[in-house]
């Protein structure tokens, strides 16, 4: 139980996909302007992290790895991933009209992110069983909800607060989220500390 | 070397087939069931999104259209009878004519008739122009002339000439975003086919109206009594046209002819875009 928390924890704060690992910046300069695309981006991030990696996961233990095709692990995920969120996208909009409706247009956006592609090749590569790699995907979700949660915050401020001129737009969001990024980094080695092993 | 690259190749051709065919699969089994009225409505629509047939955007007239029964295919004032024509085709039902309407500025004040009171150099923007004392203008009812409406205008109709904002009645499609954006509340919807507009908005007394603008209402009421037909009402000291009985004058154009002020103005509105529109 305590490997799972370990897990859950290091994904959301200490790697964070987004301060700590730099994937999913797109998303993460693009839609954080106002808080509700954010959230929705986010929980439409969380669910295909985890339909990602619930899909790969299999893929790579008993197709790729058998055969010794190791080496087509990004190109198949990829190809797997895509079609999975079109295929999501189909169902979502066939029986839960209202959750695609929320999540609409921000389903579609992730089909390629570079974080889904990450969570289920690092899932691998990190040797996790099928429970803690799901662990893991839930926990990157959550740690890239709260980035892009804490981020459109910061945002929301420096659209309010006079800026100089040639610093407007995407230097002063570069700035920030470069700071947001640091202060990520206090929590390296707390999780170690909590948790000695 | 071949079976190396066969191999590798093999495999990712079948998954990509097996994700395709499931995929295929699923959008036909799972096929959500749109009307496919839709499409053909959004297709007329003009897709200016403005909001005047007050629903959010033409996507929402047309999906009102295509959900609730009875709702009017002649709310398009943009699309005007054209597309009003094409709706109750779509829809079966019958062609009910679009009133269109016009942009007209209630404002006669340029540079001059009227003078500026001071000097401002703050944001240009007619809504901060009017916290400063009521405008620049010695007019507290007049035109700014910053062009609030025009930035507002999805069809470049409208220009500040000489310090007043002037609608180009062949570019207005009567959307109404300017009359929602005008602080001084100047603009106005009229329907194109009317001939005579007020140009004045100044509710003050005759005399201080007087003072500020050669071109300004000041409640004569001249107009008042020579309309034959009572379609003119002096009200808060300006001259208000109800146009519902402004129909077929008798003696057309004698409201403008006798008005002291100048400020009653002949402008023929009367459909001039619409007949481009037709043509196609």
């Amino acid at each position: 139980m305590t490997k799972f928390i370990v897990i859950l924890l290091s994904a959301v704060f200490i790697n964070n996909y987004v301060l700590s690992r730099f994937l999913g910046i797109c998303p993460f300069l693009g839609v954080s302007k106002k808080l509700d695309s954010a959230t929705g981006m986010s929980l439409a991030v969380i669910f295909v992290m985890l339909m990602a990696t619930a899909a790969t996961y299999p893929i790579q233990k008993f197709l790729l790895d058998p055969n010794g095709l190791g080496y087509l692990q990004t190109i198949v995920f990829i190809l797997v991933i895509a079609a999975l969120v079109q295929l999501v996208e189909i169902v979502l909009k066939r029986y839960v009209p209202s959750l695609h409706k929320s999540l609409g247009v921000y389903l579609p956006l992730i089909t390629t992110n570079c974080a889904v592609l990450g969570v289920t090749i690092l899932n691998i590569d990190e040797g996790y069983n099928f429970a803690e790699a799901m662990v893991n995907s839930l926990g990157s979700g959550l740690g890239f909800f709260l980035a892009m949660v804490m981020f459109s915050g910061v945002r929301s401020t420096i659209e309010g607060s006079d800026i100089p001129e040639s610093f407007k737009g995407l230097p002063v969001t570069l700035t920030a989220a470069a700071i947001t990024s640091l202060s990520f980094l206090g929590f390296s080695g707390v999780i170690e500390n909590l948790f000695p092993m | 070397m071949l079976t190396d690259i066969l191999t590798a190749v093999i495999p990712v051709v079948i998954i990509g087939i097996i994700c395709g065919a499931v995929l295929v699969i699923a959008s036909k089994l799972m096929a959500v069931k749109e009307d496919e009225r839709f499409p053909k409505i959004r297709e007329c629509l003009p897709g200016a999104n403005c909001g005047a047939c007050g629903f959010a955007g033409c996507d929402g007239y047309a999906k009102a259209l295509c959900e609730k029964e009875g709702t009017p295919t002649n709310l398009c004032v943009p699309g005007a009878d054209a597309v009003s024509k094409q709706l109750s085709e779509i829809m079966g039902v019958e062609f009910e004519d679009v009133i269109e309407q016009v942009a007209v500025v209630h404002c006669g004040g340029d540079c001059e008739k009227t003078q500026d009171k001071y000097e401002y150099k703050g944001i240009q923007s007619c809504s901060a122009a009017k916290l400063l004392y009521g405008g620049k203008g010695s007019c507290t009812y007049g035109c700014l002339g910053l062009g609030d409406c025009a930035n507002v205008c999805p069809q470049n109709a409208i220009s500040i000439v000489n310090g007043v904002a002037r609608v180009d009645p062949k570019e207005c499609i009567g959307c109404g975003l300017c009359t929602k954006t005008c602080p001084q509340k100047l603009i106005s919807l009229v329907a194109d086919a009317e001939k005579v507009v007020v140009a004045c908005s100044n509710k003050d007394k005759g005399a201080v109206t007087r003072k500020v603008c050669t071109n300004g209402c000041i409640g004569c009421k001249k107009c008042e009594r020579v309309c034959p037909l009572c379609a003119i009402k002096v009200v808060d000291n300006c001259a208000v046209i109800d146009y519902e009985k402004c129909t077929d004058c008798p003696d057309f154009g004698i409201c403008a002819k006798n008005c002291t002020t100048g400020c009653i103005m002949l402008s023929d509105l009367s459909g001039l875009h619409r007949m481009k529109e037709e043509k196609k």
